[in-house]
């Protein structure tokens, strides 16, 4: 770097064209390119920005926030019910049975964790791979991440039997030996994966909303919001300094998280690929669990925001070349699961082994073929629609696709779950599943809980990342 | 950006408001190649490329990051090598005590928790980002002005130097103070 001079002068005109030259070099990378569509409404300036997402957890709840806010509530009181109904009473007020011990439960965590993988591919990954347009929709779909983690994570604790000894689990030094967890068992694993995703998606989250909530207090006009504001936000300052090393942490956080997102359904799916149960041992499951992850993660992100967008009146920010994107990301993990079915299917009677050759059959005509067949359909056929542009274009076409995208994905973890036990090596001990009341309760309780903390998040945290959109409003402009 | 942090004291300071992130850019870059020393500038959101303008050094904390992770990862197979192999080995359907590659999945995990956590401790440790912060906070600069804010350290500061910066970059708002905290 040239010398610095040290009595800021304006008068040497060799000097001058010096500075001027470096002062060009220095600001020079800021050449935007006028051939890129913007990437949210062009008349946005920052304060525009900040007003609009401000004013949306500024202003008391709308009736239709306290409509929905009251119907997910009540679906949560339903799940409470059910849930100390189980803890009360015993597992045994589920559908199990000796043949079937794995079903709803199980199948509602690998739907609720698949459901939590879209927040952070869209943070970290999309992330490292520069997709700016992740700026309007992140923060959303982290929360809807954490909260869905949070749901899947029920599951596996009422089905221990014993929740409340839940940390038996976590390898402490304890008065029975010690005796050690077992850490060759996948179960082990997923509890070491599940709480480092929602650890790492926590920390990920929240550092994304310390300058936005800075933005929340200086604007704060009572008491409580500031003091609220003014804890959260750590003194923040928008300072350069403070930027610089934020951003360096952010890139460190996305690139460890982007082998951890695809870590956590890889490790889920050992659960069953490490079995000797036929249509479950099987090496394609990591890869197949991944894809279906992401794919009903953007799905359940899509049908989440697109009310979102229409209520609290976001199109200019979620525009609908966000939603095209994102329907274009579940096209492509989409079709990844329909190769995967086809593969399963090719492979299962190529092995020649007449157990994965029965379990194949009987998935597709056995008694539970009905489901089978809303898996395929939903999560292979219909989503090939999206290969259409008014398919991705067309806002309730979209949302008829994503809302069938969540239904397959659930019954794709049902079919492979209950499928697969139900009729296993010994005829004898065969068995359906039928759920019971308290499973229908749990599943409806779940998506209570799910439903009731997105409102709440979108009543107290700014929806859209402030501070990043306002980044990239000069994309497409200078 | 390392030990050369400047103390924020008592320095009397001088800051220019702007409306957009090029004059920023620009004027600090001046600034600094002037001789002005810049206390810090502030933004609404991270600037590309301020860091050279303003000539802040590449932040270590990538290699903190790494340090931690290496960590976690020693931690993991401690732990694991240990418990499953010394302290009580179990036998689990035949296989060896120490079942190194079933250790993997942990290992992985910790190193990410150990790398996450840790840097983000560090990262508010080394801004002082914490519940109680008294930092002075720049009024709309969460909002949307661009601050710059220069040292005026000794009898040295030209005053007349800096107002001339400040409008040839169209500052919107110029202020004065001491006690930058």
């Amino acid at each position: 770097m040239a010398a610095v001079i040290r009595d800021h002068t304006f008068n040497n005109a060799e000097e001058e064209i010096r500075i001027q030259g470096e002062i060009d070099r220095i600001t020079a990378h800021a050449v935007y390119s006028p051939l890129r569509e913007p990437l949210i409404d062009e008349s946005k300036t920052c304060s525009d920005v900040t007003r609009d997402i401000s004013s949306l957890i500024e202003q008391p709840p709308t009736r239709g926030w306290w409509i929905l806010f009251g119907i997910s509530f009540a679906l949560l009181v339903g799940g409470i019910i059910a849930a100390v109904n189980t803890v009360t009473i015993g597992i045994g007020t589920w559908g199990l049975n000796k043949t079937v011990g794995w079903a709803f439960g199980i199948t509602n965590f690998v739907f609720w964790i698949g459901i939590g993988h879209a927040g952070t591919f869209i943070s970290a990954i999309l992330y490292i791979f520069s997709q700016k347009w992740r700026t309007s929709i992140n923060r959303s779909a982290e929360a809807m991440t954490l909260i869905a983690v949070m749901c899947a994570g029920i599951f596996p604790i009422l089905h221990m039997g014993r929740p409340w000894l839940f940390y038996w689990i976590m390898p402490y030094p304890n008065t029975r030996g010690s005796l050690w967890v077992n850490f060759r068992s996948p179960l082990l694993w997923d509890f070491f994966a599940i709480s480092t995703y929602f650890t790492i998606s926590l920390v990920f989250w929240y550092l994304g909303l310390i300058p936005d909530l800075a933005t929340a207090r200086d604007r704060a006009k009572t008491k409580w919001r500031r003091v609220f504001y003014t804890i959260l936000s750590l003194g923040w300052n928008g300072s350069n300094r403070t930027w610089s090393r934020y951003e360096t942490v952010y890139g460190v956080l996305a690139a460890l998280a982007t082998p951890l997102v695809l870590s956590v359904h890889s490790i889920v799916s050992f659960d069953f690929a490490t079995s000797l149960v036929p249509g479950w041992h099987s090496t394609i499951f990591p890869p197949y669990f991944v894809a279906g992850a992401v794919f009903s993660g953007f799905a359940m992100v899509t049908t989440l925001l697109i009310p979102v967008r229409r209520v609290m009146r976001l199109e200019g920010y979620i525009t609908i070349q966000h939603l095209d994107n994102m329907c274009k990301i579940t096209l492509l993990t989409g079709s990844i699961v329909g190769l995967s079915y086809l593969t399963e299917l090719f492979i299962g009677f190529y092995s020649g082994n007449p157990n994965e050759i029965f379990v194949i059959l009987n998935r597709m005509g056995g008694p539970y073929a009905w489901a089978y067949w809303v898996m395929f359909s939903c999560n292979a056929l219909f989503p090939q629609l999206f290969w259409f542009k008014a398919f991705r274009t067309k806002i309730p076409l979209i949302l008829t696709l994503c809302i069938l995208v969540n239904v397959g994905m659930w019954f794709e973890r049902f079919v492979i779950i209950v499928t697969s036990l139900h009729r296993d090596y010994l005829p004898s001990s065969w068995a359906m599943f039928i759920p019971t009341i308290t499973d229908v309760g749990l599943l409806v309780g779940s998506f209570g809980l799910f439903f009731t903390a997105f409102l709440i998040f979108l009543r107290l945290f700014p929806v859209i990342s402030m501070n990043e959109v306002k980044g990239v409003l000069h994309y497409a402009r200078d | 950006m390392r030990a050369t942090e400047p103390s924020e004291k008592t320095v009397r300071y001088a800051a220019a408001f702007f409306d957009n992130e090029h004059d920023l850019m620009a004027i600090a870059a001046e600034a600094r190649l002037r001789g002005f020393v810049i206390q810090d500038v502030f933004s609404p959101y991270p600037i590309h490329g301020m860091d050279r303008a303003v000539g802040l050094k590449r932040s270590r904390l990538g290699w903190i990051a790494f340090v931690a992770g290496a960590l976690g990862l020693i931690s993991a197979i401690l732990l694991q090598v240990w418990t499953s192999a010394y302290d009580w080995p179990l036998n689990v359907g035949g296989k060896p005590f120490n079942s190194f590659p079933l250790f993997v999945p942990v290992m992985f995990e910790l190193t990410v928790l150990f790398s996450g956590l840790i840097s983000i401790g560090v990262l508010f440790m080394m801004n002082r980002l914490w519940i109680f912060s008294k930092k002075k906070i720049f009024e709309g600069v969460t909002d949307d002005r661009f601050v710059l804010v220069l040292k005026q350290e000794d009898a040295s500061f030209d005053n007349a130097a800096a107002e001339r910066l400040f409008r040839k970059y169209n500052a919107i708002k110029v202020m004065e103070g001491d006690k930058f905290v």
